[in-house]
Formats: C-alpha cells, structure tokens, sequence
C-alpha cells in the first residue's frame, strides 16, 4: 500500500463506494429539489390552512347568492359592525365608511356605503385590500357585492360613493359580538401605467 | 463557572424583591413590570410561576452536576464505574417534565383564552403604523364616533437629542424626575379609565409593532390586515412603550404613550377634540333580493 | 488496525499531495483539507461578525448616538446575523463533519470528494458578495437576518446581490450536507453499523437531512422576494393581494430547523467531550440519538412560535404552544443523560471539558429562556425585546459556539499532531465563560423591563446594564484573540508532540489513527473492535 490511496484508488471497495454515493446524491437532490417546490407550494398550502383548517377567509370574492339566500335572519342576536376605511399613504386618495358602526342582525342582508375621492391631478387605479377582525369570524362575512371585488378607476378629483352588500353567517360564533371590516386602499401602479399608456396612445392618435 | 454564575443568581433572588408596578422602566430593573391592568397581572404571574419552575429543575440539575464534579474527580481517586444505562431513571425523567409541562400549559391556556377574547367591548381605537410614527383613530365610544384622528410621534427634545453627535445629553429628558428620553410623544394616545377598549391594529408601509408593557401585551401592524385586541386599564396614568418589530431607519424612535383619565375627564378631553359632532349609530337593512321562504 | 492504512505520519512531500501551496488548498479533494479550510473559514468570519457586534455594543454602551447612523446600525444587526450563522457557526461544523466522520466511521474519504471542494469554494464568493453589500450606494440589508417584508423590499439594488449569497450559501450547505449523508449511508468500515457510530456523526447525519429538507425552502422564500422586488409579483405584497405574514411562516418553517442545525452537531461533540474526561461510557446511547431524532422531527412542526405576535388565530397559538413545550421533554433527556454520565465517573478538567460542562450549564439556560417564551401570553411580553436577544445568544454563543471550541481543543491535537497549551486554553476558557455571561445575562433584565430589540438608542433608564453588558462583549471579544493564540501556538509553534490516543479517557476510530492524522487514513478498512467503538453500550 505504497502507492496513492483514498479515492484515487481504484479497489473494488472504492468502486462500490462511489457508485452508491451517486445513487445517495440522486436521491438526495431529488429530496432538495421537492423541497424547493414545497417552498412555493406553501402559497398555495397557507391560503387552504388559513380557510379550511384555521376558518380565516382570505379572498376577497363575492359570496354564492344561493347559499345568502338560504340563510335565515336571526333577529335574537345583534352584531355591531364596524367599518374601518384606510389608504395607503402612496395613494393621493380620501377614502371614509358613511357609517362608522351599524347594529345588524345575523342573516339580514344590509347595505353600507364607502366614499372615495381621488385628490390628485390624474386618473389612478386603486384595489382595495378588506381584512376582517377577529379573523376567525372572517368565513362568516359574506359579501354580496363590493367594490373590493375590482379595480376602481378614479379620474383626477373623481368622487365616487361605493356600496358593500353583506350578511353576516347566523353560524357566527356566540363569543363574537362586534365585527371590524377594514378596507385599505392601495395603488395599483401596474394599471395605473396601462391607464397611461391607453389614454397617451388615445392623444396620440388625437393630435395626428 | 461557580463563581461566574453566583453574581447572576445573587441578582435573580434579588428580583424577589422588585414587585413595584411602573408605568415607566426603572433603572436597574430586573423584571418584567405587573403593569396596569388585570391582564398584565396575570402574565406576570404566569411569567414568574415558568421562572420558579426553571429555578428547581436548574438548581436539582445543576446541583447533581456540581456534586458529581466534586465527588467524582480523578484526583480525588474516583474510579471510574462503567454503566450506561437505567430505563427507571430514564423513564423517570420523560414522564415527570411531561407532568410540569402540562401543569404550566393549564394556566397559559386560561389566560390566552381571556386575552383572545375582544367582546363586550364599549370602545374601539383603530391604531396604525407608519415609518415611523402611529396614526389613532377614535372609531366608536359606546357606540358613538367620536372622529378623532390624530398622528403620534416622537417628542421634538427627544429627536433632537437622539440625533447623532447632538451633544445632548440624554439624562436632561424627564417628566416628574424620571427620565422620558425616546419614550415620550407629541400627542398621547388618551383612554378613559376602567372602560374596555378594543383596539384595531394595522400598518401602512411595513410591519411594526405596538407594545405597552403595562397592558401586558404587543400585537404586530401588518399592512392589509388588522388585527384586534383589548385592554381596561383601571388606574389613570401614564403608560409608554415602544414600537417592538424592526420597522426600518426610526424603529427605535417611535414610541408609544398611554394615557388613562378618569371617565369625565376622558370625556371632556373629548369633546374638547371633537371636531364634528358625533352620529348615533343606526342599521339599514335592506329587504333581502331573494327573499327566502318562511 | 490503523497502521496498516497509513503509510506516513507526517505532512511531507511524499504524501502525494498536489505541490504548491495555491495548487494543494484551492484543487484539494481531500477531506482533511476542506475541513480545515472550512475552519479557518469559520475563524475568519466568526472574527468578521465578532467586530460588527463590537461596534452594535460600542453604540449601546451609553444612551444616545454616538458612533453610527441608525441605517448602519441595522446594517450591522443584520449582517452580524447572517454572517454568524451563515459563515461562522454552520461552516465550522461542516468543517468539524468534514474532518472528523470519515475518520470516526473508517472512511478513505468523503463520498464525493470533487464536490466537498466546490460546496468549500462557493463560500468565500458568497460571503464576498454580502459583505460588498456595505459598500454599495443605497447601502446593505438593514431589514434584520429574517429579511420580513416589506421592509427587506425596501432596500435597493443590494437586496439582489443579499438573496443571491444567500442561495450561494444555500447550495454550499445543500451540497455539503448531501456528501455528509453519502459518507455515513456508505462509506462507513465494515462493522461499523448505524447505531454503532460514534453520536458525533449521528448527530450530523440528522443535521444533514434537515438541511436538505429546509435549506430550499429558503431559497425558495428569498427567490419569492427577489421576484417581489424585481419582477413584479406580489406573494407578499398586500397591495397585490399578497400576504407579508406568509413570508414569516415559509422563512421560520426554514428557520426553526436551522436553529436545530446550528445545536444539533454541537450536541453530538458534547456527548463525545463528556465520556472521554468522565472516562465512563456514555449514558443512554440510544435515548441519545432518539431525542436528537425527535427534536429534529419536532423542529419542523413548531416554526410558527417565532410569531405569536402577528395575530394567529387562537387554536393556531395554542397548537404551537404546546408543540413548543414538546421539544424541552428530548432537551431534557440530553442534559440529565450528560450529568448522569459525570456520574460516577473519573473526571478531570481539561479544556475541552471546561467548555462542555460549561455549555451543558448555559446551553441548559438559553433552554429555560425557551420555554419560558414557549408560553404564548408570557410571550406576548417578551417578543422582540432583549429577553430574546438573551435566549438565543445563550443557544448560539455558548451553546453552539462554545460546542465548537470544545471541539476544536479536543481533535487539534488530532488534526496537527501537538498539545495546545493547557495553561492558556484554560485561560480563554475563563476569560469566554465568565464575559460570556456579563455579556448576555444581564440583556434578560432589560428584555423584561422592557427593552425591544435591533434599536440603536434607549431610554436612559436602560443605560446600567447596557454598559455592563457592552464591557462584557468587548471582553469577550477580545479573550477570542486568545483563542487564535492557542491554536497558532499549537499548530506552528508547540513542542508538545500529541500521542495518538491524545485524550486517556478517549474512545473511537479517530483515536487509532496517529498524530496528526496522515493526509490519507483508512485506505484499508479498520477492524472494528466494539470495545473501542463510541461511549457506550451499543446495546442501549
């Protein structure tokens, strides 16, 4: 055993060697590239956790009006509802609830309006992004229509008054007595380029 | 070692001693404030019952060990034994830390309920921060809006001391012979005492975090989302805090200020803000679009 | 056995290593080599990192801004942190893996010794690119090691260069960890079965997996954030219709893990410190390993305790609570195991054991801080604040790093061929142990008088025992000089020849091998002779 040794060496033990390592490493990266995906799988893993096993609602979509219809109204119990109209601080906008707070009953649908002004010199597109407060009372927040569901276009000192439509779920837990909806409004700077582009390309085509 | 963790230990039995409740840190404290409401009580309680439970398991572990270390050196003429194993021992020590967890998780259990719980609350403050500074809002007070609204930020000696190189000296700042450098404002948060208030808490740019240690809890403001929870402070002062999540450049220079005024005062205080007058809450309930049957 | 695989006992030039000193450390292929570049490696940054957090504790040391801007300051808790974890703590294990299970298992080598060198060489460019970052116009990361969003987006075009070390770091410890599984599926000397090897190598192969399992998830979250910033997608942009929270559940569920990484190997050269200076096999062989194995499966089902503060619904804190509270049941059974083995024994001091029983005691420490902030309404208190500062330098400085240094006085021997000087480790252990604790144990104090954590300024009513904790750091640091000392002395200078045993009381395959150990060591397997295998009883 003079000569060169350790993974230089060619004995059958470091042939066999080698050979399952590489069977190892396969195996091995077949488990690092999963988990890479799993990590992108967790986006879609955490909206399912959050809806189905911890009951927070996190899309914004409108509710099945078959399943509003077949909710009865529960006149036995009140919920105050509070409105919480917020924007981002990016976006020149005045944004306010017409009602800070309102009592409704489970399983009536009642209808609540939202003012906002767009306080800047151009069209901007804002989204409203609604959070509901406690999150566990959030699956039981059905809205029918709001202006959340789209994107708004204001034109420059464009006022707009905006309706939501909502029943809150009978099956709302005892425990839950006021309810917050929050809206916050934010930019929306990629359709506020398109705008751009539509309506320069639009003036553009008005000076030739 | 020994003697690197008597000093230690001589100031943890000296925490024994530090019960006063403030609404402000004290130089030299030790441990966690009682703080101003039921709540902050109970964590306190909870946070010294965990503490005495890591005293005796860390004074029967660390004292086998310290014996073992006397007893059974070499130059002492210990020989060495040469067992390895006892399922009795081993059992022993998995089922009585079973016993201790389960015991300190009940209480936690009970007091996280309670916290968790918003209802029956007579007040909602939406607060919101900003870089960096916090934005209140006064949404509903026994069902009225009161349509207050105001920013809160960092007092102006304060800033201007903190400044880099200012030649200012920090220990100038007090309010009442204590020192408020960093943890005073422009324009406190004001709350009416023994009242139950909701608070509603969310972000504009990043995430930051509001905390009070006397009302025994922080809750992150995360943009887009609010979160909610409660306190009822009963004893009017002044409580102050600070932003508790790293929110960039100022993290550390916008803090938070309670105060709690006895109810007719709070009121006062009020309509003394009130720019609009308040509107009485009332529901529209619309006739249902698809009217179900019966 | 050992000799008939060795056929020199010196670093001379008819080891067939390649010639020149460029050619032979930076085309190595051999595992002592990159274990010792991954050491120095180690060193460097444990130094790099050590003077960012002198200069965070020399602006903590009074009231008032003194020395830096606020933006630096973050600049420095964030890369002190990355570079800690990421450049000190998991390359010297790697480094420790890398030299040392080959030999405790009878292997040549490495299994797959080419790319050991590359997952080393990736190191160096990665940690360049983060620490360039300091010197780019709009400055570094400043948003904290955990990179939340929004405020990491908030950076400039540094954040680019940040995520892509961190995806180099990623793949060198991925690529690492992949040949450390390899080695020890395969490579190991007839004989040698699984729950024979010694609890060192046990504890990496356990390592190894995790950070393939987490590693990538890493890289996933981070390429989430790049994609964010740069190219529009909104995954945790609330105004898209994202959601920052659920950063903090891919990151801690990377995180927790991690800081599993960091201890777990640490554990395994305590269990291996402690029976040799105890000179009694070690207690509980088996338990040992079944608690490293169930506090790895446990660290991945309680990442979301980093965070009861971001408004989780109730059943979620409480889940995570008590999934917390698990993890100090197989905590436990490795301490009481320790101490048990002391038990009786026939123990002598040696630096080595210094640093275990001293990290058997602090690391024990750092555990209560844990389950105290286990306790979600105790945690509402202490989150953020220097009450956590304290917990996890108690596990990370005198739990993994001081595991490392133990480590390091136990094999230098082994790796250069002569003694340290008794006297002077024995000082820097004094020296680290007692300014350790001036350092970290009076931030409990202000964490709970209600110090938050990362700011650069405090109230004055802070001010006491920041200056004693900002003295023991600067003490800390530079009894670390010490320690270079030591091992300069040791490995250029020393006259003190280590025999092969080394330690009386030592046990294992590495032990058989002679000081140093020859570049090429069991070319032929070992006989394994079960007297002679790890601390114990195999059969428990």
């Amino acid at each position: 055993m003079k000569s060169d040794s350790g993974q230089h060496e060619s004995t059958p033990r470091a042939a066999r060697v080698k050979h399952d390592a590489r069977g190892i490493a396969k195996t091995a990266l077949f488990v690092v590239g999963a988990s890479f995906l799993f990590g992108f799988a967790m986006v879609p893993i955490y909206r399912i956790a959050c809806e189905h096993v911890l009951g927070i609602k996190l899309s914004g979509e409108a509710a099945d009006a078959a399943t509003v219809a077949m909710m009865k109204v529960d006149e036995s119990r009140t919920i105050a509802v509070e409105f919480v109209a917020s924007v981002n601080s990016k976006l020149p906008w005045a944004f306010s609830a017409e009602k800070a707070r309102i009592e409704v009953h489970p399983g009536a649908l009642t209808e609540v309006w939202f003012d906002a002004t767009n306080e800047s010199g151009a069209a901007i597109v804002g989204n409203a992004v609604p959070s509901v407060a406690p999150s566990e009372a959030s699956p039981y927040f059905n809205k029918t229509e709001c202006f959340c569901f789209t994107e708004q276009t204001l034109e420059a000192g464009e006022s707009r008054r905006m309706p939501v439509r909502f029943v809150v779920d009978p099956q709302l837990p005892a425990g839950v007595k006021t309810l917050t909806l929050s809206y916050t409004f934010y930019a929306n700077e990629l359709a506020t380029g398109r705008l751009g582009l539509v309506s320069g390309s639009a003036n553009g085509v008005a000076k030739n | 070692m020994r003697r690197a963790l008597a000093a230690p230990a001589l100031i943890i039995l000296g925490m024994l001693a530090s019960t006063a409740a403030s609404a402000n840190p004290q130089p030299w404290q030790l441990n966690m404030t009682r703080g101003a409401t039921e709540t902050s009580a109970q964590v306190h309680d909870i946070h010294m019952i965990m503490f005495w439970i890591c005293v005796v398991i860390g004074v029967v572990v660390f004292g086998v060990m310290f014996v073992a270390m006397f007893r059974f050196r070499k130059s002492r003429g210990a020989v060495a034994a040469t067992w390895s194993h006892s399922t009795k021992l081993e059992a022993a020590w998995t089922i009585i830390p079973i016993l201790i967890l389960i015991g300190s998780a009940w209480p936690a259990t009970a007091l996280l309920l309670r916290m968790a719980d918003t209802s029956d609350s007579e007040m909602t403050i939406k607060v919101t921060g900003y870089q960096w500074k916090w934005r209140y809002e006064y949404v509903d007070y026994f069902g009225k809006q009161p349509g207050i609204n105001f920013v809160s930020s960092l007092e102006t000696q304060s800033n201007r001391t903190r400044q880099l190189d200012s030649g200012l000296d920090p220990a100038a700042i007090k309010v009442d012979g204590v020192s408020t450098y960093l943890l005073d404002v422009d324009k406190p948060l004001v709350l009416p005492a023994g009242v139950k208030v909701r608070f509603v808490v969310t972000a504009d740019d990043v995430i930051h975090a509001w905390w009070v240690p006397s009302l025994g809890w922080k809750q992150d403001a995360i943009p887009g989302i609010i979160n909610s929870a409660w306190t009822q402070v009963d004893q009017p002062g002044v409580y102050r805090g600070q932003c508790a999540e790293l929110c960039g450049r100022d993290h550390g220079f916008m803090p938070i200020v309670v105060k709690v005024l006895p109810k007719a005062e709070f009121e006062q205080w009020m309509t003394d803000q009130a720019p609009a007058p308040a509107v009485e809450a009332t529901a529209i309930t619309l006739a249902p679009t698809t009217a179900p049957q019966g | 056995m050992a000799h008939a695989a060795v056929h020199d006992t010196h670093h001379d030039a008819h080891d067939h290593k390649p010639e020149g000193f460029l050619h032979r450390w930076l085309f190595t292929t051999n595992h002592k080599d990159i274990g010792t570049l991954y050491l120095v490696f180690a060193l460097t940054m444990f130094f790099v990192g050590g003077s960012m957090a002198m200069i965070i504790r020399a602006e903590l040391f009074q009231p008032g801004l003194q020395l830096v801007q606020p933006e630096f300051f973050n600049e420095m808790t964030t890369i002190h942190a990355l570079v800690m974890i990421f450049g000190a703590v998991m390359p010297a294990f790697v480094g420790l893996g890398n030299w040392m299970i080959p030999l405790q298992i009878g292997a040549p080598d490495m299994a797959l010794p080419r790319m050991n060198n590359w997952s080393f060489w990736i190191l160096p460019f990665a940690f360049t690119l983060l620490l360039s970052t300091l010197f780019m116009p709009g400055a570094g990361p400043q948003g904290g090691w955990t990179l939340y969003p929004p405020l990491s987006l908030q950076g400039g075009n540094s954040v680019a260069f940040v995520i892509f070390a961190i995806h180099m770091m990623g793949i060198s410890s991925i690529m690492g960890a992949i040949n450390i599984i390899a080695t020890i599926l395969n490579m190991r000397a007839p004989g040698m079965d699984l729950l024979k090897m010694p609890i060192f190598t046990w504890t990496w192969l356990i390592t190894a997996f995790l950070l393939i399992a987490v590693m990538p998830v890493l890289a996933g979250a981070v390429t989430m954030l790049l994609t964010d910033k740069f190219f529009g997608t909104s995954f945790f942009n609330a105004a898209g219709g994202g959601d920052p929270v659920m950063f903090q559940h891919i990151f801690w569920f990377f995180g927790h893990p991690e800081v599993y990484i960091m201890i777990l190997p640490a554990f395994g050269i305590v269990s291996e410190i402690i029976p040799t200076f105890a000179r009694k096999p070690l207690f509980g062989y088996q338990a040992m390993i079944y608690a490293v194995a169930s506090i790895a499966f446990l660290s991945f089902i309680v990442w979301a305790h980093h965070m009861f503060t971001v408004g989780m619904p109730l059943g979620g804190e409480l889940y995570f609570m008590y999934a917390t509270m698990l993890i100090a049941i197989p905590t436990g059974v490795k301490v009481f195991n320790w101490v048990t083995t002391m038990w009786e024994g026939s123990m002598t001091f040696e630096t080595p054991m210094l640093f275990a029983i001293a990290f058997v005691i602090l690391f024990t420490i750092g555990g209560f801080s844990g389950l105290m902030l286990a306790i979600v309404p105790a945690d509402f208190q202490y989150h953020d604040t220097y009450f956590v500062v304290a917990h996890f330098h108690y596990v990370l400085v005198t739990g993994a790093i001081f595991a490392i240094m133990a480590s390091v006085y136990y094999w230098l021997p082994k790796w250069c061929g002569n003694m340290y000087s008794e006297r002077w480790g024995k000082i820097h252990f004094w020296m680290s142990v007692i300014s350790v604790n001036v350092l970290f144990f009076p931030q409990h104090f202000l964490g709970l008088a209600g110090m938050p954590r990362r700011i650069p300024d405090y109230n004055v009513a802070f001010a006491d025992f920041n200056m004693i904790s900002s003295i023991g750091g600067f003490w800390f640091g530079a009894s670390q000089l010490l320690f270079v000392g030591v091992i300069v002395h040791a490995v250029f200078f020393s006259k003190n020849r280590a025999t092969t045993r080394v330690w009386e009381g030592a046990r294992g395959l590495e032990w058989t091998v002679p000081s140093p150990a020859p570049h090429h060591t069991f070319s032929e397997p070992p006989v394994i002779d079960d007297s002679m295998l790890a601390h114990g009883d195999v059969t428990h």
